[in-house]
């Protein structure tokens, strides 16, 4: 059986739950290969947790480049990983980091790459979500060992046990790949609620919180959800941009996205509606986002939200 | 400083794109300059004014270089219009669908031709959104990558730039010699409306339109095929309910139902 390698993915130094969903996409087309790009020293801390998905063996490599030149170490490693086991496909987590890891990686390796797929076939076809989710597009690679870059949280991962064999191995980075230095890293501030793009349930506020996020927050902390925003809320300076949901901002994929206050432009639709289940809460009757709402609620989220929080904290209880 | 600024002719974000033969539907659409790159466009102006201006005869200069149909002359205009002061468009038929692979070749050997101290891209298009354009520019021209920059500080004498890089995975401090790319996030400025007089003298400005043949790279328009493309069903709405202080409830009916709690 041929080998797919998938980059593992670790954020603030922590495997996320990405690495299985790859391994899980990974599995369908060959024996998986987690490639772990490890701190000097840490690698088989790295290696260890990772403990869930398809996986059928490990290649660690430490280096203090990663820490210190980012992408361009991340992928000079990477190729010459790929050029030493022949990979059937790279999979790689579809995020600021992986898509330029892969970018790089498609150069050096002289292949083709797509990004964003929401699914990979066994006959390493791609599904991908284009124009605001408006079309799905099936593609294929052509050329080279096929790049592609999964979005987090598309793919249900299976998340069985595994231990897998673990190879450590080492490589140069070259110099042309350390041009661009890291001179201090400060990791996200997630205050106790899950990343965006990864959630299960996402509660994002717009124009309609009038900067009070307050009860936007207590509601998604009841369900254990990611705080969102709408473009008009980060832009009023009410909420933090990097929370931004939209064509400009992060594209979501969640199990359930309640949209409060939110109008529903063209714009913050393409970062959303792709979602499994959505819920909108607006005062405006005509609000075009409950043209694509699973449950919508003609009301003012200050009055809703607050008993919706008891109600759903009353059930868990 | 030699800046150079990539940008892109985008449909109109508002507009409904088409899929026709497996490429986006580029002629029967509203086009415009790619919003994102409007800060790229800016930051630019904005380093060289820090650093004596790009008026005739002073320090720096900026040049736009896009890939296009000849169309993108009105997105390359806007460019010029806020400040730029001269363009390259690559326009050839042959490019017509070109993947990021073929994009970044021709951008970078265009760049690396005419030679530039900084390169400064937005952190993607609206189109295709893919944000992989500027790191594989940087992997071609094996200079730094400092890109998704909330804040770029630029060092001419020393021939350094650092930025702040803010992404999902936090904020890193980064920096690197000339020549380096860059990419802007939204949000590092706020891009200005070209004056009257910015569009009165982009009016005058080159527009130095290159053929493939000119630029002197072969390239492949495309490694990646794609084999069908589905417009979505649109989604049916649901259920809808007007609060007079019960819809809180149904709701949370709703969602356990569902199993969503």
């Amino acid at each position: 059986m041929s080998s797919v390698i998938i980059l593992a993915d670790f954020i603030g130094g922590k495997n996320t739950k990405t690495t299985a969903e790859l391994a899980t996409a990974a599995a369908r087309i060959g024996d998986v290969v987690a490639v772990v790009l490890a701190p000097q020293g840490q690698g088989g801390a790295y290696a260890a947790a990772i403990t869930q998905g398809p996986i059928h063996s490990i290649v660690v490599v430490e280096s203090e480049s990663f820490a210190a030149h980012g992408v361009g170490a991340a992928a000079d490693v990477l190729a010459q990983i790929i050029v030493s086991k022949k990979p059937a496909a790279v999979l790689i987590a579809s995020h600021a980091f992986g898509k330029e890891v892969a970018g790089r990686v498609a150069v050096k390796t002289n292949s083709g790459i797509i990004t964003d797929a929401v699914d990979v076939s066994a006959d390493i076809s791609a599904t991908q979500m284009v124009f605001g989710g408006s079309t799905t597009v099936h593609s294929k690679i052509s050329h080279g060992t096929p790049i592609i870059t999964v979005r987090p949280n598309s793919i249900s991962a299976d998340l069985k046990q595994v231990s897998p064999v673990i190879e450590a191995l080492s490589f140069e980075v070259a110099d042309g790949s350390k041009k661009s230095k890291i001179t201090s890293s400060q990791a996200p501030v997630q205050g106790g609620r899950p990343e965006l793009t990864e959630a299960d349930i996402v509660v994002s506020g717009g124009r309609g919180t009038n900067g009070d996020f307050v009860a936007v927050e207590a509601f998604a902390d009841s369900l254990g959800a990611a705080v969102g925003a709408s473009r008009a809320a980060t832009d009023a300076g009410w909420y933090p941009h990097s929370h931004q949901v939209g064509q400009t901002g992060k594209t979501v994929s969640p199990q359930l996205y309640v949209a409060c206050g939110i109008s529903g432009a063209i714009q913050h639709r393409a970062g959303m509606q792709t979602s499994k289940a959505i819920v909108v809460i607006n005062k405006d009757p005509e609000a075009p986002i409950f043209e694509i709402a699973d449950f919508g609620v003609i009301g003012d989220l200050f009055a809703v939200l607050p008993q919706a929080t008891e109600g759903v904290l009353a059930r868990k209880s | 400083m030699r800046i150079a600024i990539c940008i892109k002719q985008v449909p109109d974000s508002w507009a409904e794109k088409k899929m026709v033969n497996g490429l986006l539907d580029r002629v029967n659409v509203d086009v415009v300059l790619n919003d994102l790159d409007e800060y790229a466009v800016e930051e630019a102006l904005r380093i060289a004014e820090a650093h004596g201006g790009n008026d005739e005869g002073a320090a720096n200069s900026v040049t736009v270089i896009s890939m296009g149909p000849e169309r993108a002359t009105e997105a390359v205009r806007k460019a010029l219009s806020m400040g730029a002061n001269n363009a390259i468009l690559i326009s050839d038929a042959s490019l017509a669908g070109a993947d990021a692979l073929a994009t970044s070749k021709v951008l970078a050997s265009v760049i690396s031709k005419i030679g530039f101290d900084l390169v400064i891209c937005g952190t993607e298009s609206t189109d295709a959104r893919m944000s992989v354009v500027p790191a594989m520019i940087a992997e071609r021209l094996g200079c730094a990558q400092l890109t998704f920059a909330s804040a770029v500080k630029v060092d001419p004498v020393g021939q350094q730039v650092s930025i702040t890089r803010v992404t999902e995975a936090g904020v890193d401090e980064m920096s690197g010699q000339f020549p380096a790319v860059i990419s802007v996030v939204e949000k590092i400025n706020e891009p200005r409306y070209p004056s009257f007089k910015g569009i009165m003298s982009a009016k005058k400005k080159t527009i130095d339109v290159m053929d493939i043949a000119a630029v002197g790279v072969t390239v492949e328009s495309s490694w990646s095929l794609v084999l069908d493309a589905t417009p979505r069903p649109l989604r049916a709405a649901g259920i809808k309910v007007t609060d007079d202080g019960g819809a809180a409830n149904q709701l949370v009916t709703f969602l356990s139902e569902k199993k969503l709690i």
